[in-house]
């Protein structure tokens, strides 16, 4: 019988959440043992062709970008959970949501102190993503299962929320293995 | 074989063929490679684009000066001390704190030798490994963590204690694995007990062992390998380290060195509080991330290199008797090819993990990790400025507060974004090596994601400040003339989505 399949992706994070999963150390092995890793920024596979059982989100959506690949996990998972604060709340990305855009870019590219940029250029090529004007936290986009929260979660939760998942048991996360910061 | 990675060609409007590779996999953070080929199949342009955008440096604007270390490590999950400790000591300025007690210097240094160890040993054997292990033609389901613990059990438990072994000491310094809060403005808020003196101790020669056994393989790779690793990016570039004052490698402090590509002195004992003199960053329309200089050689010429293999090559030697042993039979192995050779990258951070591991251990005998005098303050400034070597290179933190200890101007040059030209220029240069002719295979792409995966770009990082840093392929004529870039709206709320 083929092994279920777990996918992750990265949106408007820090890649601490996928740091945590593999903070569950030597356990990684009993991991790729039970199931594969489909699709996720730790393989290769560009595009999904086949369904996953569970997808994990990092991050919340800050670019167009973002939204169509949380779309496209959405649509190619059967349980999806967000992962930490960024995917729940938006965090610390959101911080921007109080400041217009426009201000975010200008200290970017033309106020910090070792800008070099004679001409007053501002990145604006066609193929890059545009930028959405609040952070959206991933359920105002699309339905999501669960959440496990902390920035980032423990491991210890993850470990536990797979294992339960993978395992077809409810999943009972001790408020001893949650945390919030 | 289905073809798993979808290569992904388009027309453009010049006729030129476009390859894209999105997402680029086994790295930290969105980047995408653009392609332009023309009809006989040459590479006309090839370009490595991130695709992020934070905005940190706008809205820490406001935030107290204590939140700092803590907020901006949330730039990267993978080497937040590196921030929490360019932060912090960006404060310890702030608030006159000149000289740290030792107790504070010393748990800050255990903390960033833990970080060295455990971002080099996640990135090695967890990212970048299986290229070596497996090869490029190796099939996709393979080529990744789950396929060196199935195939190559005793790397995988290397890399699966070494970087343990670095959260555990990050854990025991600043109160977490990821994002701890152990470093303030002045000093630190924890010493070490001997009880987690003596567990951490307990594993210091197993972690330097792994090290060595890893330095063993990587040696053997290259020399296995030579014409592959020429094949991925052979150019030198200028360099930029901090060293500490006797030129000895130093990566928790010191003062800024370049060097330029004949390996000749640009600068020397700079302090980083002058740093404005020495670096700027240009802005490009196509990337969202920046492309820094050394002001005095210009935007053109001034492009330079960070990280390990620069600091590996520009110090005069490394003070622990291990890593410079394998820093000199580095040097010894690869001439003066070695600073040009994108593949040995990864070489100089299996060094630099053994120099982590043995700072460890040596920090970890010394009693003043145990002493009490934690934090201190002197005459309070406006401004701070600091320097730190992060596992991928030379980091730059930079702020003003105001009278209410509001931050009210923020800086931050992170090390990802110092390597943009020298990535871009490796893209360049293996994609002309092996795209030629007009079947574009999974394999040929797998090196040019590789040559990338050698500098360890966090992305995450490089796009705290600067923009979203999508790729991007701008429409060029055959002379390389932009011929099509219709501006995007970033500022028309109208535009966006949502």
């Amino acid at each position: 019988m083929a092994k279920p399949k777990l996918s992750t992706v990265f949106l408007g994070g820090c890649f601490g959440c996928h740091m945590s999963l593999l903070d569950i150390d030597e356990r990684i092995i009993e991991l790729v043992d039970i199931v594969e890793i489909y699709k996720s920024p730790l393989v290769d596979r560009k595009v999904f062709e086949e369904r996953s059982d569970i997808g994990l989100i990092e991050g919340g959506c800050v670019t167009e970008e973002n939204v169509e690949v949380l779309l496209a996990l959405r649509d190619h998972c059967d349980f999806l959970i967000s992962v930490g604060e960024c995917a729940i709340m938006g965090d610390i990305p959101s911080l921007r949501n109080t400041i217009p855009l426009r201000e975010c870019i200008e200290e970017a590219y033309l106020n910090t102190v070792s800008t070099w940029n004679p001409t007053h250029n501002i990145p604006n090529d066609p193929e890059l993503p545009l930028l959405l004007n609040r952070v959206h936290p991933c359920h105002d986009i699309v339905k999501i299962d669960a959440a496990i929260p902390g920035c980032p979660p423990r491991s210890d939760a993850l470990w536990e929320a797979l294992q339960a998942l993978l395992h077809n048991k409810p999943v009972q996360l001790p408020y001893e293995i949650l945390k919030y910061d | 074989m289905t073809n798993t990675t979808k290569i992904q060609e388009t027309k453009t409007d010049t006729d030129m063929r476009r390859i894209v590779i999105d997402p680029v996999t086994r790295v930290e953070g969105h980047g995408k490679v653009t392609i332009l080929l023309d009809n006989e199949g040459a590479v006309k342009q090839a370009r490595l684009h991130i695709v992020e955008f934070r905005g940190f440096e706008r809205f820490i604007q406001g935030r107290l000066l204590w939140e700092v270390p803590v907020i901006v490590q949330r730039l990267c999950g993978i080497c937040p001390v590196s921030h929490h400790l360019g932060a912090a000591k960006a404060m310890d300025m702030i608030v006159g704190a000149d000289e740290l007690t030792p107790t504070a210097e010393k748990m800050r240094r255990l903390m960033h030798y833990g970080q060295i160890v455990q971002s080099h040993a996640t990135h090695f054997f967890y990212l970048a490994s299986p290229d070596l292990l497996f090869g490029f033609d190796a099939p996709m389901q393979k080529r990744n963590a789950g396929g060196v613990v199935m195939e190559h059990p005793d790397m995988a438990h290397r890399g699966v204690r070494l970087r343990k072994y670095g959260q555990k000491i990050i854990e025991t310094t600043a109160g977490k694995r990821i994002h701890g809060t152990g470093a303030i403005p002045g000093g630190i808020n924890k010493n070490l007990t001997p009880v987690e003196r003596d567990r951490l101790l307990a594993d210091a020669d197993q972690a330097i062992k792994d090290a060595c056994d890893a330095l063993e393989f990587i040696k053997k790779y290259m020399e296995k390998h030579q014409d592959d690793a020429e094949a991925l990016g052979a150019f030198t570039s200028n360099r930029l380290c901090i060293l500490d004052s006797d030129g000895a490698m130093d990566l928790y402090d010191g003062t800024l060195r370049a060097v330029d590509r004949q390996d000749k002195i640009i600068f020397e004992n700079e302090p980083v509080v002058n740093y404005l003199q020495h670096v700027a960053e240009e802005v490009r329309n196509w990337t969202y991330m920046k492309f820094p200089f050394i002001r005095q050689l210009g935007p053109k010429e001034g492009w330079y290199s960070v990280g390990s293999l620069p600091r590996v090559t520009a110090c005069d030697y490394i003070d622990t008797p291990l890593a410079e042993k394998a820093r000199r039979e580095m040097i010894e192995a690869l001439g003066g090819k070695a600073s040009g050779l994108t593949m040995a990258y990864h070489w100089a951070r299996i060094i630099e993990i053994i120099h982590g591991a043995e700072k460890i251990k040596l920090l970890l005998q010394d009693p003043d990790l145990l002493r009490n005098e934690l934090v201190v303050k002197g005459k309070r400034k406006d401004e701070g400025i600091s320097v730190i070597e992060a596992p991928r290179g030379t980091l730059f933190h930079h702020y003003r507060v105001d009278r209410n200890d509001q931050v009210s101007m923020a800086n931050i040059i992170v090390s990802t974004t110092q390597n943009n030209e020298p990535m871009n220029r490796a893209v360049e240069y293996v994609a002309r090596r092996y795209l030629q002719g007009t079947e574009i295979t999974e394999s040929m792409l797998n090196h040019i994601e590789a040559a990338i995966r050698a500098y360890d770009p966090c992305l995450s990082c490089a796009t705290h400040a600067v923009g979203h840093m999508p790729l991007s392929v701008s429409l060029c004529n055959e002379q390389g003339d932009i011929i099509d870039r219709k501006n995007r709206a970033y500022f028309n709320s109208q535009q966006c989505i949502i």
